[in-house]
């Protein structure tokens, strides 16, 4: 049986700034379904004269949190739904919306869930996010490690709230890399993903990892291709990319 | 949303102008870029192993080694492309072998309906054999007069652009024809068989 994705009216009920470019809205579904961590929604803007444009955004929340979802959306300066969604958009309006869509980069903590390695650049977290809050709230404990680049500590998404998953003790480890600078006492990674990097993160996963790379194309790329190198099966990975337009 | 359209407040967006705007489907915008989307790691076959084969319900299968399949005659291809991701790109330049060509290299099982196109890494996607032939469809080996970069499936990359762009699989090996359709990788995990961006054919059931 193959379901069918409808427009729906969604409620705009929350709106969260999280870092200077980057905000998540609550949207509540009349027509809820429940999401698997790593799929998508579909958002339809439509103007006066009928003219119409849509983008796919991440849900950033756990798939458990029924009714309603999160999505976190980084605010592209020439885009034109993301500035539409920051400048415009006050909780009460309402939006367009259908998913929860994509049936492969997902994951779901199951009964005896493999070892698991998470690689973010920039916004590229949000799947990876609904992830770690699927497995937070189903209690896995499942070694997992998740490597984050960002370019600074200010524009790190989710800071405190993945410092604290972190702090349960449940297996999870977590690394920031700081690309472009570095606060004064910074004692993570201050350089692009790299071999060497992933070699000490993904070496106490074992081998039969399960990976899932989610940011901009180059950094995918770079860090699918070292995964390959330092022996991790090409169909343990599963990526998700995105390019520099798409806002 | 069918009796009253729905209108979001302040929205006012970008219009295209003119001709432009008759080439953009529905829900879609236009970008100068080429995003780069996959499922998994770009494979890197060499060349000296890479083989491109017609096989299924033909009556002998044919298969061409990277040299042999550049002695093919290639044609320059200027299309536009959408993505079911959202982006469409007007005026892609490629250039390739017309699928038409390679299937004069077979005879065709006269029950050959549908084929799939399969890649390293093991991506396939399906189609009706009605939508590739015809001068529908190409081999794609050059971009903007380049050799096709790997990550956006090089060194050769099916190109269907009257379909969704996930239609057009990167890194293919081969077409397999068969007598039913079967879907592919996308097809199986949420998205629509036909994908067609005219009719807006995202989804399952679009």
């Amino acid at each position: 049986m193959k379901p069918t994705l409808n427009w729906q009216l969604a409620s705009v009920t929350n709106i969260k700034p999280e870092t200077a470019k980057v905000k998540s809205f609550t949207l509540t579904l009349d027509s809820w379904t429940r999401h698997r961590a790593g799929q998508h929604y579909d958002l339809r803007l439509t103007a006066e004269d009928g003219y119409q444009t849509q983008r796919s955004y991440s849900i950033a929340s756990e798939p458990e949190r029924e009714g309603e979802i999160d999505i976190t959306v980084e605010r592209i300066n020439d885009g034109e739904v993301s500035t539409y969604l920051h400048d415009a958009l006050i909780p009460g309006d309402r939006i367009e919306a259908r998913g929860p869509i994509g049936g492969y980069f997902v994951w779901e903590a199951g009964l005896l869930p493999a070892p698991l390695l998470l690689i973010a650049g920039g916004s590229g977290i949000v799947p990876l996010m609904s992830m770690l809050r699927h497995r937070a709230v189903v209690r896995a404990k499942n070694a997992t490690a998740l490597l984050y680049s960002s370019r600074n500590f200010e524009e790190i998404v989710y800071y405190d709230e993945l410092e604290k998953i972190q702090s349960a003790n449940n297996g999870l480890r977590i690394f920031h890399t700081l690309t472009r600078s570095q606060p004064a006492d910074w004692k993570g990674y201050a350089r692009r993903i790299d071999e060497e990097m992933l070699k000490e993160v993904a070496s106490p996963l074992g081998s039969a990892v399960q990976v899932y790379i989610c940011g901009p194309t180059l950094m995918v790329e770079s860090a699918a291709n070292a995964l390959i190198k330092i022996g991790i099966d090409s169909n343990q990975i599963r990526t998700e990319r995105f390019g520099p337009t798409g806002g | 949303m069918s009796e009253e359209r729905f209108v979001s407040r302040g929205f006012v967006g970008r219009r295209r102008a003119g001709e432009k705007k008759d080439r953009i489907p529905l829900g879609q915008y236009l970008t100068n870029d080429f995003p780069v989307l996959s499922a998994g790691p770009t494979p890197y076959t060499p060349l000296d192993k890479w083989t491109f084969a017609i096989d299924g319900l033909v009556k002998e299968k044919v298969s061409w080694t990277w040299q042999e399949f550049l002695k093919l005659p290639m044609q320059k291809y200027v299309v536009d492309i959408s993505c079911v991701t959202k982006w469409t790109h007007l005026d892609m330049q490629w250039e390739g072998v017309s699928l038409d060509t390679l299937l004069e290299h077979v005879e065709l099982d006269r029950k050959a309906a549908f084929v799939t196109a399969y890649s390293d890494g093991g991506y396939t996607t399906n189609m009706p054999l009605a939508d590739v032939v015809n001068g529908q469809s190409f081999i794609a080996l050059k971009y903007d007069d380049k050799p096709l970069a790997p990550e956006h499936g090089g060194p050769a990359r099916m190109v269907v652009p009257h379909l969704y762009f996930w239609k057009s699989a990167k890194w293919i090996r081969g077409i397999h024809l068969m007598e039913k359709d079967k879907p592919g990788f996308w097809e199986s995990a949420g998205y629509h068989n036909r994908a067609d961006p005219w009719k807006e054919q995202r989804y399952w059931n679009d």
